[in-house]
């Protein structure tokens, strides 16, 4: 009777819980309707199974024992809500009379995950909300993770997850893949919440750098389920290539992109010894099989021009007028104010810094740029290649008032303390 | 007991600040950068901030419908602005005290008259304990 305890360490549990948890929760949302309660029942499950399995080993089919487990809270709530509500436990406890989950249901495990996706990316949340939510229902961190990535407290974190949930209620989003009409607009919503998350990881250098850059990896983790679980053929895919080649692109760079102290080191000057050789070539790949299927869009044009930048061996080898042709596309694409600022630095690399700076003046009059620090540090770059030293340090300065961000207003005052000494 | 150290400045010290020299800038950001950590790694720093430039500072009231009215300036030539602050838990005000005076003591170009004053004040806790 006795069966030897199969060993299991503890990261690679983490690891193999973690990707279960949105099929689990998945299933028991389908099950049981209420969000809410399925996600306290899996959290729940995910604890009894950290405890059970290092001490009496993994069992043979961990997602079964996991739904298992969850399906029991489930009926447990549904029991002590009874007393409250009589009429409509029937119903529910009803439901509980099958608990074990059906081969049906293993089968559409993979589709749940994307299915959960599409319910916390719902377009009705707030990004902040749909970014908690997606790390905590897919993703299966902690609250207490989720709330230190995000520098904020632990209540603060727990509060806007239970909003969220609960506007996830309220509006009554059902719990189904979207119509073929609305996959598209859809998917783009899941993508953005996937780009927002890697974003918060990586362009932060203040605050426990580790935490913040597990993020990054998190958003990196869930968009390759995504790009794995999207049918072949859907035009839409060729988008989610895009995303995840972004990410590696722009992830190569790390160690390169921040010194000892915590300081900004610009593209051109980052030591490209440093970059992560294996990670651009997977997004390279990714890129060079996705662009020919013919359904352009934005990542994919953003990972394009990172992938010009990755292969450069020097920054001086750098091809600006592929990348110019490329920002073209996508300024003609997105009315993002900030595309059309790096358009303007392409054009200067290409053909001048003039050019450039007569771009950038037809920018000004664009509300969204207004008292935008992006807009003088542009300037004052442009002015430096120009050879207006005195004009790029007031710019350079300027934008050093506007910043939100402090390693950026070190980095710009340096700038424009390295140009008035050369001025002198 | 936890105490906030508060660094302010008027108008006038954030414009001398982005004029000074490269090294000096350099100087200040990895004694911060150094401070920050050491703070942290000796277990008293409960939270720090810098705060943006107060270029966008706005002052804002409730109007009499409660919505809010926003001042943008211009502010008196000696308004004082909240540039940073740490907030420490520590044994007693002496040894708040002394870590501001490590923080008055960052550096700042030579011929600098002074130190940077820290304003210190103490957080209220919660109720006393008998009143629990």
């Amino acid at each position: 009777m006795t069966r030897e305890p199969l060993e299991v360490p503890a990261d690679q549990l983490g690891r193999l819980l973690r990707e279960l948890t949105p099929q689990v929760l998945g299933t028991v949302v389908r099950r049981f309707r209420d969000f809410a309660a399925a996600e306290d029942a899996v959290q729940e499950a995910l604890l009894a199974a950290a405890m059970h399995w290092p001490r009496e080993g993994q069992p043979d089919n961990p997602r079964a024992w996991l739904t298992q487990v969850a399906f029991r809270r489930m009926a447990d709530h549904i029991r002590s809500e009874s007393a409250r509500r009589r009429r409509e436990s029937e119903v529910a406890l009803e439901a509980t009379h099958t608990a074990e989950p059906t081969v049906f249901e293993t089968a559409l495990q993979e589709d749940d995950t994307l299915v959960l996706l599409f319910m916390c990316c719902h377009p009705a949340l707030t990004p902040a909300s749909a970014i908690a939510l997606t790390l905590r229902a897919v993703g299966g961190l902690t609250t207490a993770e989720i709330a230190h990535a995000f520098l904020v407290p632990e209540p603060t974190m727990a509060q806007r997850i239970s909003r969220a949930k609960q506007s996830i209620k309220n509006s009554g989003i059902p719990f189904q893949l979207p119509t073929a009409e609305e996959r598209a607009e859809r998917l783009r919503a899941v993508l953005h919440v996937l780009y927002l998350i890697f974003n918060e990881g990586y362009t932060s250098s203040v605050g426990p750098d580790l935490r913040r850059g597990d993020l990054s990896h998190e958003a990196m983790r869930l968009t390759r389920i995504v790009h794995h679980l999207q049918p072949p053929n859907q035009p839409e895919g060729t988008e989610v290539a895009g995303l995840l080649a972004l990410m590696l692109l722009t992830d190569a760079r790390r160690l390169a992109r921040t010194g000892a102290g915590g300081e900004l080191i610009p593209l051109a000057e980052q030591d490209r010894a440093l970059w992560d050789r294996k990670e651009i070539a997977e997004g390279v790949a990714l890129i060079s099989d996705a662009l020919p299927k013919g359904s352009v869009g934005p990542y994919q044009l953003q990972a394009a021009i990172a992938a010009v930048h990755d292969e450069a061996a020097q920054a001086g080898d750098t091809d600006w007028p592929q990348i110019l042709a490329l920002y073209d596309l996508l300024r003609r694409m997105s009315g993002n104010p900030m595309v059309a600022l790096n358009h303007a630095i392409a054009a200067a690399m290409v053909h001048g810094a003039t050019k450039g700076l007569e771009l950038l003046d037809a920018l000004k009059a664009d509300a969204r740029l207004a008292d935008h620090h992006r807009l003088d540090a542009v300037q004052a770059h442009l002015l430096e290649l120009s050879g207006d030293r005195e004009g790029a340090v007031s710019h350079y300065r300027a934008a050093a008032g506007k910043t939100g961000s402090l390693p950026e207003r070190n980095y710009l005052l340096t700038q424009a303390a390295r140009l008035s000494s050369e001025h002198d | 007991m936890k105490y906030i150290l508060m660094m302010n400045a008027t108008k006038a010290d954030f414009d001398w600040y982005a004029k000074w020299p490269k090294e000096d800038l350099q100087a200040n950001f990895a004694f911060m950068h150094a401070f920050n950590k050491e703070l942290k790694d000796s277990g008293v720093l409960v939270a720090t901030e810098g705060l943006a430039w107060p270029d966008q500072a706005k002052i804002v009231r409730a109007g009499s419908d409660g919505a809010p009215v926003i001042t943008d300036g211009p502010f008196p030539e000696a308004k004082e602005f909240l540039a940073g602050y740490w907030i420490v838990d520590v044994e007693g005000p002496e040894q708040a005290y002394r870590i501001a005076a490590r923080a008055s003591a960052a550096p700042a170009p030579e011929g600098t008259e002074g130190t940077m004053p820290i304003e210190v004040r103490q957080v209220m806790s919660g109720p006393p304990e008998e009143l629990l």
